[in-house]
């Protein structure tokens, strides 16, 4: 099958629309299940990073809309410096360096949940992975637009 | 102890973070990179004079005690370095944000230097030869991105050669770690310089040559550097001037530290020996004959590694003095002449030799700053230069190492050579036809901006301190020297607490 430049490819499109926002609740899925089971931040990072990508594929022009509010080399920072929060939060009260804690919480509807101090560092780390590739997006994006 | 030592790391880090967060405003980047490493450096100035104090500082990392878990470890010559190297990197910066082509549009700049700065510290302060092989990929990543900031046609092509040997020896690197765990059964260097020597000599012996082949890429000793020439002189100036200034160092720390700490020898090491020989020689012949000023310079840091080295190898408490002497002198002098280079091109527009001429006549501030630190790297009196060769001639002369004293001081005399030629072919003659810069576009004057000239002043000054002040300088590289060569006292900080 042969796709014209400029055509928008039909089934790509809802493909997209009925993958992407699946992809994005995987993501966050496994970012929570991480730790002690497989996923973590940054495979939850790279899933949720690749429904960027394919929606981008989609529609290379951003003609349905940024996909973020704000841009995402911002989220690629935030990260960074939550990841290092986290090991510097310990020590802050008291602890050690990169000290680790848990705790339990009783959240209403859910029951007993278990906390790690890994789960902030999880979190810096799935908003680096999904800044950093949105950063590489945008950079692609803007060097298309100036050689056309 | 326990609060400042961790933060050299956590701090430029964290700044790292924010300063990616805030790439939209380029003067919050700047007042924060500018005030994260002034921080550092007071840091790193308390801990220089509490381990002088009260002796080696350690922090177990995360609650677990050495040597399971990561170690930091404050000694004498880790703070010396950590010192030394912060205040490049605050000097650096105050240069680069004068520099009119670094970091102007360029948001990455300011939270990558940062990253390098955290690897620096990291290198330095770890205990750990893990946690080394981490600050020193922490290092890397951030010069990848660095070194082809810009993305011009030639620094990408001499990027992937630094990119390509750095992979590889960091390849090797880990390699090695994993084959010191399988022969020892731990990482942590203090356990480690115990364990050593309890393994067969032939295995300890592969393990140390290992070691030495990874920071010898690193450090660019012969004949491991061809990496070193082809990449710096692509990068923006402040850039190479930094990584001029500072990365090789790193691998000269860690072969300084991993050979006294966890190999050492019985007397003068006849291999180092000849590395340093050999690395001294090659390196000063292949400067002269290079037409440019940046890969006249760039041969030269190859050249003076074999000093340290030649310190290192005579393995003495004054050879090794020498050495630490020596790369705290090295550091300052050819981070200045990098900047000094950087200079260069903005008044002239090109740093080949060739189309340069008469900058004594346009930019008498600049040949000024060029000559007191060139005339130091050759070792003139009264020049910091001067200090460091005579402790290193000494050291050498005090157990009879005569030959390869012989050709540090024959090197001696084609450094001096390859400056007059930088000398002779920009400074002297007629003023050439100013030309356009290549590094930065638009209708700028073709005077350096002051912030440029006043930091590289600084930086001269810095040298002339340390060449008048050699007396308390040598003491501390004496100190940090006899600490070395005891490695006992380093051990037992970490181990029994």
């Amino acid at each position: 099958m042969v796709i014209a430049l400029g055509e928008r490819s039909l089934l790509l499109d809802v493909g997209i629309r009925a993958v992407f926002h699946t992809a994005l609740l995987f993501g966050v899925f496994l970012l929570f299940a991480g730790h002690n089971a497989p996923g973590g931040g940054f495979i939850g990072g790279l899933v949720t990073a690749a429904a960027f990508v394919l929606r981008f594929v989609g529609d290379p022009d951003g003609e349905q809309g940024r996909p973020l509010p704000f841009h995402p080399t911002t989220l690629l920072g935030g990260g960074l410096a939550l990841a290092v929060l986290t090991g510097v939060a310990a020590w802050l009260f008291g602890g050690d360096l990169l000290e680790s804690g848990k705790a339990t919480l009783d959240l209403p509807l859910v029951g007993d949940v278990k906390v790690t101090s890994a789960l902030p560092f999880d979190i810096g780390v799935y908003l680096v992975v999904v800044g950093l590739v949105g950063t590489v997006l945008t950079t692609l994006g803007t060097e298309r637009e100036q050689r056309s | 102890m326990r609060v400042l030592l961790p933060l050299p790391v956590v701090l430029p880090l964290l700044a790292a973070g924010a300063s990616l967060a805030l790439h939209r405003h380029r003067w919050l980047q700047r007042a924060l990179g500018l005030l994260t490493l002034t921080a550092v450096l007071g840091v790193s100035i308390a801990l220089l004079l509490e381990v002088r104090a009260d002796g080696i500082g350690v922090v177990d990392v995360g609650g677990w005690e050495a040597p399971i878990g990561i170690t930091l470890v404050a000694d004498l010559l880790a703070v010396i370095m950590l010192a030394i190297a912060t205040a490049m990197l605050l000097v650096v910066l105050v240069y680069a944000i004068g520099h009119p082509a670094t970091e102007d549009t360029r948001r990455f700049f300011h939270p990558t230097y940062l990253v390098l700065a955290a690897g620096v510290s990291l290198a330095f302060l770890t205990g750990d030869l893990f946690n080394l092989f981490v600050a020193f990929e922490i290092m890397l990543i951030a010069s990848y991105v660095l070194i082809t900031l810009g993305g011009s046609e030639p620094q990408v092509r001499s990027g992937m050669t630094y990119v390509v040997f750095s992979l590889l020896s960091s390849t090797l690197f880990v390699t090695a770690v994993g084959l010191v765990y399988a022969a020892t059964g731990t990482v942590n260097l203090a356990d480690l310089a115990g364990r050593l020597d309890g393994i067969d000599p032939a295995i300890r012996n592969a393990l140390g040559l290992m070691l030495l082949v990874v920071f010898g890429v690193k450090a660019a000793i012969f004949p491991l550097f061809s990496w070193l020439p082809d990449s710096y002189p692509t990068a923006p100036s402040p850039v190479t001037a930094i990584f001029a200034g500072l990365l090789t160092k790193v691998g000269v720390y860690a072969i300084i530290r991993t050979q006294t700490l966890l190999f050492p020898a019985d007397g003068a090491s006849e291999v180092l020996l000849a590395i340093a020989a050999l690395t001294m020689v090659v390196g000063v012949l292949g400067a002269i004959a290079q037409n440019d000023v940046k890969r006249i310079l760039s041969f030269h840091i190859v050249s003076q590694i074999g000093y340290m080295i030649l310190g290192l190898g005579l393995f003495s408490v004054a050879g090794i003095a020498g050495a630490i002497f020596y790369i705290v002198h090295h550091i300052v002098v050819k981070t200045t002449l990098f900047l000094v280079s950087g200079l260069i091109e903005v008044s002239a527009g090109t740093g080949a030799l060739s189309r340069l001429s008469g900058l004594t006549r346009r930019a008498p501030v600049v040949a000024v700053l060029f000559a007191l630190p060139a005339l130091s790297l050759a070792g003139i009196p009264p020049f910091s230069g001067f200090v460091a060769k005579l402790a290193l001639v000494q050291a050498g002369l005090d157990i009879d190492q005569g030959l390869v004293i012989g050709v540090s001081l024959l090197v001696s005399l084609l450094t001096l050579f390859s400056m007059t030629k930088i000398w002779a072919g920009a400074f002297w003659g007629a003023p050439s036809e100013v030309e356009a810069p290549d590094d930065a576009g638009g209708d700028r004057a073709l005077r350096p901006p002051p912030l440029m000239v006043g930091a590289t002043a600084a930086l001269v000054l810095t040298s002339l301190v340390i060449a008048f002040g050699a007396a308390p300088l040598y003491d501390l590289s004496h100190d940090a020297a006899t600490a070395l060569m005891a490695p006992d006292g380093y051990v037992g900080a970490v181990l029994d607490r």
